[in-house]
């Protein structure tokens, strides 16, 4: 039904289109000048004949299901579980429901029945008269040989403008539901012992009621979330990754910008490039299944005991990963140094190394530094890679041969499986989640300041 | 003019430079005075540059470029395999035709060459090189309090002198210079012609320019270039009063390029 609406109303815009533009061309034929285009005024009818429609038409699909529900609820104020009970009514309606059938349930789904007839009508009667309305209107306008461009104009900027809060607005709503989540978080677990605390155990805090959590209880789980662990891991297991990703992502940055000849250069970036587009899970089980035993046989013929899932296997793989974006990056940083830059240089003598060392790789610094900037923050946001290859336990250790955890890790394990939403430990993953977010939004804001005033050195 | 006594310094013999499969420099023969301001001339495209960039080199740079024939300077060739390029350019200095200081302070800017060739041995050294360069350059008395500000915040023509002082600081014999005053306006283009001037008590400079003015004012040989090849050599004076070769004079006069 729904999808029927939607095809009749883009077929009409399509039409309308072809309609609006034959009557401007009539206008013209009648030797009137037009003030725009005859295609600017099937533009015009379009528009006007497709958006309040659609507008209206998304707008009831989006109530619709939630007024009905508050109808129908208002009918049975003696049910107490309103949500389960309405769930019931439906898969009841539907003919999927297979448990004990009241005659509450049986009456709310002949109700629900007959409102939803009443709402198909009635939305599909609202939505012709809009139809109908905004074509007639339009097509006045175009007989009066309005502005159709201008119009045109104003409404693309609309649109444009829709979407793009859209996207600002999604962002905000992310960021109120950690923030939410983690205040309630910090209600019951103390701030500091969040921040400074050095033992991570959520799983102590796994009580099916979180509301039924005694004060005593609540005394003892304080010092179950102490995130240090967890960001002593992130940082080391990142740190392990730039070491790796650093030389050798900025050295290829700087042999393909200076010495690969424009054929290899062609063809190397992008097969370096492709590094990037290899999912990360691959690169996970790559790291679990084959560094990390590969690690542990050489550790064990050298006579370390080295677990299997280590620091040092994630920090690897992931550096492979981070490769990427630190030779492309640099690589687009240098080439982008002036030609002029070089030649002055190599004018007074310098070697090409000389040239690069001394004069390229310092007019690049920022952008170079930018661009590690924003690999350490995709570093410290993997997800995937130290799932699976960097362990579980929440060690305390320098040592890279041993298991660690990142925050990444350990928001996944909180929300693996069935969770009760109001318990500490679920709540816990949403404070890790912000502490990460704040993490790398302030690397990046760092890394897009760094290279902005890159970008006025030489302009 | 003494054009006959004068010593050659560089000398040009069957020069021809390719860019890929395309010819730009065709058997070029050219003499170029010792300590005297030779100026090449010609319409855009026409090799002069390309002419310029033969003497130090600095065609090496472009993969697509190929050099034949022979450039000797005292005597000595220096298309040869064996020629230390680092050398040559030590001793053959440049100076473009944007302003290219580096993105470093000043002092660093003209430190940069001395460094690179270990031409000072301590602090004071460097300063003092450091120090006669920029007054060589005539740049000293507006700089010498900001030595540590970038380069970068001179004005384009102090740029462009900073640029002198960095080709200087390492003395070269040899100074070229690709169109120096092209990105200047005319008071700093007047410093500049006026340092040249100065400069050619102690080096050769070969410059290429787009002014026939600048030309006049400032050399003591013009060489005109057209389409790859060289229609006339001769002292300024004779060209631009009585040039020998019809095209020269409708270049020089105005009426092509």
């Amino acid at each position: 039904m729904n999808s029927l609406i939607a095809g009749v109303i883009l077929i009409l815009c399509l039409s309308s289109y072809f309609f609006g533009r034959s009557e401007a061309r009539k206008l013209v034929t009648q030797n009137i000048k037009l003030k725009a285009l005859p295609a600017y005024y099937g533009y015009y009818l379009s528009l006007w004949c497709g958006l309040p429609a659609l507008i209206i038409f998304g707008c009831w699909s989006l109530f619709e299901p939630t007024i009905i529900k508050v109808l129908i609820l208002n009918n049975f104020p003696q049910i107490e579980s309103k949500d389960l009970f309405y769930e019931q009514t439906l898969s009841f309606f539907n003919g999927n429901f297979s448990g004990e059938i009241t005659n509450e349930i049986k009456a709310a789904s002949i109700k629900y029945s007959s409102i939803n007839i009443i709402a198909q009508n009635s939305k599909i009667v609202i939505i012709a008269a809009a139809l109908i309305g905004s074509l007639t209107f339009a097509y006045r306008k175009i007989q009066k040989n309005n502005k159709a461009r201008d119009d045109v104009e104003i409404i693309l900027k609309i649109l444009l403008f829709t979407s793009s809060l859209v996207a600002i607005l999604t962002t905000v709503g992310i960021i109120v539901s950690l923030l939410f989540e983690s205040i309630k978080f910090f209600s019951t677990i103390n701030i500091f012992e969040f921040i400074f605390g050095t033992s991570w155990s959520p799983q102590r805090a796994f009580v099916r009621d979180a509301s039924a959590i005694t004060p005593e209880e609540l005394l003892e789980l304080q010092d179950a979330f102490g995130s240090v662990p967890l960001f002593a891991g992130t940082a080391f297991i990142a740190l392990i990754a730039m070491c790796v990703a650093v030389p050798i992502g900025l050295f290829s940055g700087i042999y393909l910008a200076e010495y690969a000849s424009t054929k290899a250069r062609k063809y190397s970036k992008p097969i370096i490039e492709i590094l990037a587009g290899i999912p990360t899970v691959v690169y996970g089980f790559f790291a679990a299944l084959t560094v990390g035993p590969f690690f542990r046989t050489l550790g064990e013929s050298l006579g370390l005991t080295v677990s299997s899932e280590s620091a040092l296997a994630a920090g690897l793989i992931m550096g492979v990963m981070i490769i990427p974006y630190i030779s492309s990056l640099s690589d687009d940083v240098i080439n982008s140094v002036p030609q002029s830059l070089r030649e002055g240089s190599y004018a007074i003598g310098a070697t090409k190394s000389e040239t690069i060392k001394k004069v390229v790789i310092p007019a690049a610094l920022p952008g170079i530094i930018g661009s590690i900037l924003l690999a350490v923050s995709r570093a410290i946001g993997e997800t995937m890679i130290v799932v699976m290859a960097a362990g579980l336990a929440a060690n305390l250790t320098i040592n890279p041969l041993e298991s660690t955890t990142t925050i990444t890790t350990q928001i996944v394990m909180i929300l693996v499986g069935d969770q009760e939403f109001d318990s500490p430990k679920t709540q816990a993953a949403f404070a890790l989640g912000l502490t990460l977010f704040i993490a790398t939004l302030i690397l990046n804001y760092i890394a897009l300041r760094v290279v902005k005033k890159y970008r006025e050195k030489y302009d | 003019m003494e054009l006959n006594n004068s010593k050659i310094k560089i000398k040009a013999k069957n020069l021809n430079v390719f860019y890929g499969k395309k010819q730009a420099l065709f058997d070029i023969n050219l003499d170029i005075n010792q300590k005297e301001v030779t100026a090449l001339i010609g319409p855009s495209g026409c090799g002069k540059s390309t002419f310029i960039r033969c003497i130090n080199r600095m065609n090496d740079v472009i993969d697509i470029c190929k050099v034949e024939g022979s450039v000797e300077i005292d005597g000595a060739e220096i298309n040869e395999k064996n020629v230390d390029v680092v050398t040559l350019r030590e001793k053959v200095g440049m100076v473009f035709q944007k302003p290219n200081p580096f993105p470093k302070s000043i002092y660093d800017n003209i430190a940069y060459g001395p460094i690179i060739h270990g031409a000072a041995e301590n602090k004071d050294q460097m300063d003092n090189i450091v120090e006669t360069s920029l007054k060589k350059a005539a740049l000293w008395d507006e700089v010498k309090d900001r030595l540590n500000e970038p380069g970068t915040s001179l004005s384009g023509g102090q740029q462009q002198r900073l640029c002198i002082a960095r080709a200087l600081s390492v003395n070269p014999e040899v100074i070229l210079m690709d169109e120096p005053c092209s990105a200047l306006d005319p008071i700093a283009t007047a410093k500049i012609e006026e340092l040249i001037d100065d400069l050619k008590k102690s080096y050769t400079i070969v410059i290429v320019t787009h002014s026939m003015a600048q030309a006049v004012r400032v050399s003591q040989k013009t060489g005109f270039f057209h389409l790859g090849k060289i229609i006339e050599v001769d002292s300024t004076e004779k060209i631009f009063k009585n040039p020998a070769n019809k095209m020269t004079q409708d270049y020089i006069t105005g009426r092509f390029g």
